[in-house]
């Protein structure tokens, strides 16, 4: 039983980082339909950019969270307005292939000029405690992580539902050209979008960092694709549905491990986007309805 | 029926990042300038960068200390030794194309790359174009032999002992010395090196009347060995063996001690590298003893000249590969005095007839299958300070 309870708790806390980066990606998924393949690559770049604060700023962690998030949401837009603008009105595929273009760019500039050498991140950056709670191990982090997940997607939740940024950006999700008649940005909206998700991102990037204690400039690819499934799981571009994906996901795979072989483990989790896109493709959280033609 | 093409694209996309991720090569250069008339080329092919880049370097700058030293000595049949130096990006792919480019070049042998399954993707280029190659690392029993047939590649050699002899060595030095009866394996399933390692320790453990309660693996890349180290935990080992590389190494030790296992934990020469220490921190390396070439703390004069040649020209300790490499360039001088000739071939068949060679990481003679026959230290870590046995 303790080693079940146990198994949750490595389950929860990775899935927490899942459903950190998870986030994001609905995020700007549901909004502009695109599934921004770029995500991880912003992902690393905000822990790298997290990593310089902390060992040549000597900011504390929150300062650094701030940073990449900062940095990050520029960059996000910046990808947005250089390589995804431009095809704003072409084909779905042509955007998706441009943004795995993205990806392998971010990756491979940050390789060029940070060397593909993993960098540590300083242990006292982030002091850890460990608690043993009925023969359970939970350390600080593990808390950190899960309730900044947590906070995070309330936020987005609350940003997205309530704020008059959020009903434009639902309105350029529903119907671009009438939200265009409405008087609403769509340039603006689209390119806050791009910039919540990228702060998301960045924030993520920097857990990881601190969570995992080294970095390097592929760190994002295999996260990336994990969260990618965490969110089809939920239901692509809904922000709870993102969250309880990537639980789900984190939980999977620990028991996967745990209980059956650990060499099942991602075959297992890219198993379940298969099922889920043969199933039921909307995801969990998904409604059936039909799509406009 | 949108979403079913939607479907489709996806599915694409994932297949074309990993094919895209798979297909960065580069053509190997072809220009073929000879070799000018005073000097020999040596080839290094190394992982400069990339995920196991502290070997390559290293054993880089000690084939090139002892090249440095080789010719302000006057060189070798009175001829300066020229390297050239390239990085294989720590990728098998890379490595190959560096090989060709290299023997494109005129270089009497290459000393590289450090990783077994690098090796491997450079055996048919070197083997083809009969110009030999020094492996400093590369312990795969495979490296030196086509398993299939049982051959000895003619111009593969190798520096270092093998994975058979590490495995038996760890296993031996858990089961005899530290007393140990029972034992998990946790190690990488993504490469020949640590697979060989976890083979081979089982084997030997199992001989001695040890008993394997639990056998995992990972892939390399993962951050996260909580879910399968509670499942070992719950096995109760007495002992973990970890073959593997740094990178994941030290995260696993990490989250082994953050879950409460305390028990110690053994590993090969993948562990050799400074960075284990930064990121477990010294107090979870405690009670972990992992297999290695050499110990820096060896006071024999020769260990000591080189330890300080070595702090001099890159202030910092040489560790197991920059010995490596260091005795992989001297294997090679030497060899070419003794062919007499910078001919390839001819040093091949010189290498392989290497006896009592006097290097820093033991003395090595090649047997038929072009390994050395040497030592194996045992090296703790004690407080963050390496401790050899």
């Amino acid at each position: 039983m303790v080693e079940f309870l146990q198994q949750m708790v490595n389950g929860l806390s990775l899935g927490a980082i899942y459903a950190l980066i998870a986030l994001g990606y609905t995020m700007v998924y549901g909004i502009i339909l695109l599934i921004n393949f770029a995500h991880g690559d912003i992902m690393m770049v905000g822990a790298y950019v997290g990593f310089f604060s902390i060992t040549m700023l000597g900011s504390n962690v929150f300062v650094a969270l701030l940073f990449a998030m900062l940095a990050c949401a520029a960059l996000g837009v910046l990808i947005e307005k250089i390589a995804y603008k431009p095809l704003r009105n072409s084909t779905r595929l042509a955007a998706l292939i441009t943004a795995i273009g993205a990806s392998l760019f971010l990756e491979y500039v940050t390789i060029f000029f940070l060397t593909p050498q993993q960098r540590v991140f300083p242990a006292e950056a982030f002091p850890m405690h460990q608690y043993q709670i009925m023969g359970l191990y939970i350390s600080n982090k593990d808390i950190f992580i899960v309730v900044l997940a947590v906070i995070l997607m309330i936020m987005l939740q609350y940003i997205v539902k309530r704020t008059r940024a959020g009903k434009a950006m639902r309105a350029v999700s529903l119907d671009r050209e009438a939200a265009m008649l409405m008087g609403i940005s769509v340039d603006k909206t689209i390119s806050f979008t791009f910039a919540l998700g990228s702060a998301l991102a960045a924030a993520a990037g920097v857990l990881i960092g601190l969570y995992y204690g080294t970095i390097n400039p592929l760190m994002g690819i295999i996260p990336g694709l994990k969260a990618f499934v965490a969110a089809v799981l939920g239901g692509i571009g809904i922000i709870p549905g993102a969250m309880v994906g990537g639980f789900l996901m984190g939980i999977l795979e620990t028991m996967v491990s745990g209980y059956g072989s650990s060499m099942y483990r991602d075959a297992v989790a890219f198993g379940v986007l298969i099922l889920i896109l043969l199933i039921k493709p909307t995801g969990i959280f998904g409604r059936n309805d039909s799509e406009k033609v | 029926m949108r979403m079913k093409r939607c479907v489709a694209v996806l599915v694409l996309a994932l297949f074309a990042m990993g094919m895209v991720a798979g297909c960065e090569q580069k053509a190997p250069n072809q220009a073929t300038p000879a070799p000018q008339a005073g000097e020999i080329l040596v080839g290094l092919n190394c992982e400069l960068s990339g995920g196991v880049a502290s070997y390559g370097t290293n054993a880089a700058n000690g084939a090139k200390l002892a090249i440095d030293e080789i010719n302000a000595k006057g060189g070798v049949l009175g001829k300066q030794l020229k390297v050239l130096e390239r990085d294989s990006q720590s990728k098998t792919d890379e490595a190959m194309n560096v090989s060709a480019d290299l023997v494109s070049k005129g270089i009497v042998a290459q000393i590289g790359p450090l990783v077994s399954g690098a090796v491997a993707a450079c055996t048919p280029v070197m083997n083809e174009n009969k110009v030999p190659l020094i492996a400093p690392a590369a312990t795969a029993p495979g490296a030196t032999v086509d398993e299939k047939t049982g051959e000895t590649f003619p111009y593969i050699f190798r520096a270092c002992f093998l994975d058979s002899d590490q495995g038996v060595r760890m296993a031996e030095y858990a089961y005899d010395t530290l007393n140990m009866k029972t034992a998990a394996i946790y190690g990488s399933n993504s490469d020949d090196y640590a697979k060989g390692l976890a083979k081979y320790f089982k084997e030997a453990f199992e001989a001695k009347g040890g008993k394997i309660v639990a056998q995992e693996g990972y892939v390399s890349g993962d951050k996260d060995f909580k879910a399968t180290l509670t499942k070992i935990k719950a096995a109760q080992p007495e002992f973990i063996y970890v073959p593997g590389y740094y990178q994941e190494v030290s995260i696993l030790i990490k989250q082994a001690r953050e879950l409460g296992i305390t028990v110690p934990m053994g590993g090969g020469d993948g562990w050799d590298s400074p960075d284990m220490i930064t990121v477990a921190g010294a107090e979870a390396l405690n009670n972990t003893y992992f297999t290695n070439h050499y110990s820096v703390q060896d006071p024999k004069p020769e260990i000591a000249n080189f330890v300080k040649a070595y702090e001099q020209k890159y202030s910092k300790t040489p560790d197991s590969f920059a010995a490596l490499g260091y005795d992989s360039a001297y294997l090679l001088a030497e060899a070419i005095k003794a062919a007499d000739s910078a001919d390839p071939v001819k040093v091949a068949e010189a290498l392989a007839k290497t006896k009592d060679f006097p290097g820093i990481t033991g003395t090595m003679t090649f047997n038929e299958k072009h390994n050395p026959v040497k030592s194996i230290v045992v090296i703790e870590f004690k407080d963050g300070k390496l401790v050899s046995h």
